[in-house]
C-alpha cells in the first residue's frame, strides 16, 4: 500500500475520487421500444446466439390454463429427458404435465456434481432478462437454485416472465440485480471459437439452452 | 529470449503461421467493427470507460482498501504479493493447506504472467488448464500466443495429433479415430475435462473486473469451464492485477458493454459470473483473493504509461496491429503479445533485458491500435515514450523505488545519430550546405547503409534524398503562393 501511495505521488493529497471527471452520457438503453417490441428483440437476439425460444402464454383468469405446463412437458419429451433438475422454489405447476416416470431431482446441499453429471435436464426461473444482448441471468433465487445445476446438466430450459422479468439494456439490468447473490449471466448456451474461430455450441456447460418466454403480452405472437 | 527483431525474423519467415494469423484477425476484425456499429454511443461509453478506469488508478490505495475489507466482510481473504515469486509462494501454500495435489484453473493472464503453472508444478502440484484453447497450449507444451485466442497459431490438424498424442498422459484419452473436425475434437476436451472438473477440490482463476464497493468479482468467458472452476471445487483461489479494481457495481454496465463488443465481438459473451465473498452451500466455501503487483505500482508512478493499466485485456489491438499479425504472439516473449504487449511488459519488468527494450519497437507507429482501444489507451505515445526510456534512460520507478536507469545498451548508434542531428539542426549554415551536397550526389547513394547502419537498412527503404532540400526550394518559389511567383516556380523548373 505504502508502494501504490509513493508511486501516486503526482495526485494532489487533497484530491478525492470524484474531482476526477467521469461522464455518463450514453445511453441508459438503445433506442425506444414497447415492452412488446422488447420482448421480440430479446426472443431475436436470443436465437442469433443459437438458444431456442419458444413463447407460452399465462392467461389473465386464473380459470383458463396456461400453456407452460404443457410446453416444458413437450420439451422433455422431445430431448428424452429421463430426469430433471428441480430448484427448490420452482412453481409446482410448471412441472405438472411432466409425466411421474421423470425423475425429479431436488436442488439439495447432498446433491454432487457426480449425481448432476447423471441428470438429463433442468428447469429454471430467471433475476432478469436483457433484451439488447439476448442475456438470461440467474441470481441463485429459490426458482433458479444454485449454480451448479444450471451448469452440469446437457440440456437447460429457463422460463422468463415477459414484461416484469424484460428489462432492454445492461445499465437497466444492473440496477436490479443485487450484488451480494452469485450472479450467472448467460447469453446462448456455452460456446468455443477456438479451434479455427470455428463455433462449436457445448464445451463445458448445457449445449442445449431453451428459454421460453411466458407472459399474456407474448400470447400468440410466434 | 531473444529480442523482438530475431524473435520475428524467424516468425515471419513460417508462411503457415502468417497464414493461420491473417485469417484469425482479419476474420475478428471485421465481426468487432460490426458489434460496435450497432452501439451508437460507442464513443462515449468508451470515454466514460477511460475515466473510470483515470479515477480508480489516481485513487488505488483508497479503492483498494475498500475492496479488502468488502471482500473480507463476505467470507473472503486477501493476501498481498508484491512479485511473481511472492505469489506463487502464496498460491502453493493455499493448495498445500487444503491437501490436494491436483487443481482446475480458468484461463487467466495474471498467472500467465507469473508462470504459476511451472511453480506449482516445482511444489508438486498439478494444475489442469481448462479452457480449450489453454489446453491445447498445455498438451502441446507450448506458450500462448494470443490473448483471446491462445492457440490461434494451431489448425485443426495439428490439435487432433496434440489430442491424440497427449490427452493420455493427462488424464481420459482421446477417442478412438479422433477426426479434426472442430465439433469432435470439442467433444474429447469436453470428455477429458469434465472427469477433472467433477473431482475438483482446488480451483483458481483470475478476474476481469473487482468492484471495491461490493467486494464482487466478475469473470467473462465463453465455454463453461470458468463457471466449473469458480463453483464446483471447495476452494477458490483468484490471482487478480491489483488494476483490475473499478470503484462500483454500476461502473460494469460501462464495461460489460464495452469488452465483449471489443473481445469476441459479440453483443454478450456466453457467460459472465459475479461473487462476493463465499454463499452458504452454493459454490466453494473458502475463497481466497491474492492481489498481484508484480510491476504495477512501477507502472503506476510512470505519468505516461499509466494508462497502460486501463486496459480490460479484450486484445481488440492484436487484431489490428500489423506487425503482430506478421511477427505472431510468441515474438513478444510475454503473456501479454501484440501492442498492449509491447507497452505493458516493458514497464512491468523493466527495460534492462535486450528482450524488454527492444519492445518498445515492434510497432510501426500506425495508431491503429490506439484508434480500436475501448478504454482509449494512447499506446504510440507510451510507444514512443519508452523508447525514449530505452535510448536515453531517466528516471522511473523499479521495484517500489524511484531511481535513474541508464540507456540500455546497444543503442549508441542510435545515440549518436540523434546527437549528430540536434547538432546539424542547431547549425543551418552546415545542415543546408550538407542538404545540397547530398543532393548533388544522389546518383551514387547506395541502397544499403554501409557498417553500423546495415541492421537499420535491412528491414527497411532507404529513403531517396529528393533534387533540391525543401529550403532551397521555397527560397526560390516561396511556397508556390503569394503574388505570382507560384507561376515564377513553376516556369523556373520547366
Amino acid at each position: 500500500m505504502a508502494r501504490i501511495r509513493r508511486a501516486l505521488a503526482d495526485v494532489p493529497r487533497a484530491e478525492t475520487p470524484g474531482e476526477v471527471p467521469v461522464e455518463r452520457t450514453y445511453h441508459r438503453v438503445h433506442g425506444d421500444r414497447s415492452s412488446a417490441q422488447t420482448a421480440d428483440l430479446l426472443a431475436e437476439n436470443l436465437a442469433d446466439y443459437r438458444a431456442i425460444v419458444h413463447r407460452a402464454d399465462t392467461p389473465s383468469s386464473p380459470d383458463t390454463p396456461s400453456s407452460l405446463p404443457a410446453l416444458i412437458a413437450r420439451l422433455l419429451a422431445d430431448r428424452g429427458a429421463t430426469s430433471v433438475a428441480v430448484p427448490p422454489g420452482l412453481p409446482a405447476s410448471w412441472l405438472s404435465a411432466v409425466p411421474g416416470a421423470v425423475r425429479r431431482v431436488p436442488d439439495t446441499a447432498e446433491l454432487t456434481p457426480h449425481d448432476l453429471d447423471a441428470v438429463s435436464s433442468v428447469v429454471t426461473g430467471c433475476a432478469v432478462a436483457i433484451a439488447e444482448t439476448g442475456t438470461v441471468v440467474l441470481d441463485a433465487g429459490p426458482d433458479q437454485g444454485r449454480r451448479r445445476i444450471t451448469l452440469v446438466p446437457d440440456h437447460h430450459i429457463c422460463v422468463i416472465r415477459v414484461t416484469d422479468q424484460v428489462v432492454g439494456s445492461v445499465p437497466e439490468a444492473l440496477e436490479r440485480l443485487d450484488p451480494a447473490r452469485p450472479l450467472t449471466w448467460i447469453s446462448g448456451p456455452s460456446a468455443t471459437s477456438d479451434i479455427e474461430l470455428d463455433r462449436v455450441e457445448g464445451v463445458h456447460g448445457p449445449r442445449t439452452l431453451e428459454v421460453i418466454l411466458t407472459g399474456p403480452e407474448s400470447a400468440g405472437q410466434s | 529470449m531473444p529480442a523482438f527483431p530475431q524473435a520475428a525474423n524467424a516468425s515471419t519467415r513460417n508462411t503457415h503461421l502468417r497464414a493461420n494469423l491473417r485469417h484469425a484477425t482479419h476474420t475478428i476484425r471485421a465481426k468487432r467493427a460490426t458489434a460496435v456499429a450497432e452501439l451508437d454511443d460507442w464513443s462515449r461509453l468508451r470515454a466514460a470507460g477511460a475515466a473510470i478506469k483515470d479515477r480508480t488508478l489516481r485513487h488505488l490505495d483508497q479503492y483498494l482498501e475498500q475492496l479488502e475489507s468488502a471482500v473480507t466482510a463476505a467470507g473472503g481473504q486477501i493476501h498481498w504479493a508484491a512479485d511473481a515469486d511472492e505469489a506463487n509462494r502464496i498460491v502453493t501454500e493455499l493448495v498445500r493447506a487444503t491437501g490436494e495435489r491436483e487443481v482446475v484453473k480458468v484461463k487467466s493472464m495474471a498467472t500467465q504472467e507469473i508462470g504459476l503453472n511451472g511453480a506449482l508444478a516445482t511444489a508438486g502440484i498439478t494444475a489442469y488448464e481448462t479452457d480449450l484453447a489453454e489446453l491445447i497450449v498445455q498438451l502441446g507444451d507450448d506458450l500462448p500466443s494470443h490473448i483471446l485466442v491462445p492457440a490461434i497459431h494451431r489448425n485443426r490438424g495439428e490439435i487432433r495429433d496434440i489430442f491424440t498424442e497427449k490427452m493420455s498422459q493427462w488424464g481420459r484419452p482421446a477417442p478412438d479415430g479422433l477426426t479434426d473436425a472442430p465439433a469432435d475434437l470439442a467433444e474429447a476436451a469436453r470428455l477429458h475435462l469434465r472427469e477433472k472438473f467433477l473431482n475438483a477440490k482446488v480451483g483458481i482463476s483470475g478476474a476481469n473486473f473487482m468492484v471495491a464497493e461490493t467486494g464482487t468479482l466478475v469473470v467473462v468467458e465463453s465455454e463453461g469451464n470458468g463457471r466449473m472452476c469458480l463453483t464446483l471445487p471447495e476452494t477458490l483461489i483468484s490471482v487478480v492485477g491489483i488494476e483490475k479494481v473499478v470503484p462500483t457495481f454500476q461502473d460494469l454496465e460501462v464495461f460489460l458493454q464495452l469488452l465483449p463488443r471489443s473481445s469476441t465481438a459479440e453483443r454478450m459473451n456466453p457467460y459472465t459470473s459475479t461473487w462476493t465473498g463465499t454463499t452458504d452451500a452454493d459454490g466453494p466455501r473458502a475463497f481466497h483473493l491474492v492481489l498481484l503487483d508484480n510491476g504495477r505500482t512501477d507502472t503506476l508512478a510512470d505519468t505516461v504509461g499509466r494508462q497502460a493499466l486501463r486496459c480490460i485485456r479484450c486484445s481488440a489491438c492484436l487484431n489490428v496491429c500489423p506487425v503482430y499479425e506478421r511477427a505472431g504472439g510468441h515474438a513478444y516473449g510475454s503473456a501479454y503479445p501484440g501492442p498492449i504487449g509491447a507497452i505493458l511488459t516493458p514497464q512491468l519488468r523493466g527495460t534492462q533485458s535486450e528482450l524488454d527494450a527492444s519492445l518498445p519497437y515492434a510497432s510501426s507507429l500506425c495508431g491503429a491500435c490506439y484508434e480500436v482501444c475501448p478504454v482509449a489507451i494512447d499506446i504510440p505515445e507510451i510507444l514512443v515514450h519508452l523508447r525514449e526510456r530505452v535510448v536515453e534512460g531517466g528516471p522511473a520507478s523499479v521495484r517500489g523505488t524511484r531511481t535513474v536507469i541508464k540507456p540500455a545498451k546497444g543503442h549508441a548508434a542510435e545515440r549518436a545519430a540523434m546527437r549528430a542531428a540536434r547538432w546539424a539542426l542547431d547549425h543551418p549554415r552546415l545542415l543546408r550546405t550538407g542538404q545540397r551536397l547530398a543532393s548533388r550526389t544522389r546518383r551514387f547513394h547506395p541502397r544499403r547503409l554501409p557498417g553500423p547502419g546495415r541492421a537499420w537498412s535491412d528491414t527497411r527503404e532507404l529513403p531517396k534524398v529528393p533534387e533540391e532540400s525543401f529550403r532551397d526550394w521555397w527560397q526560390r518559389t516561396r511556397g508556390g503562393s503569394g503574388t505570382g511567383s507560384g507561376t515564377e516556380g513553376r516556369k523556373d523548373t520547366t
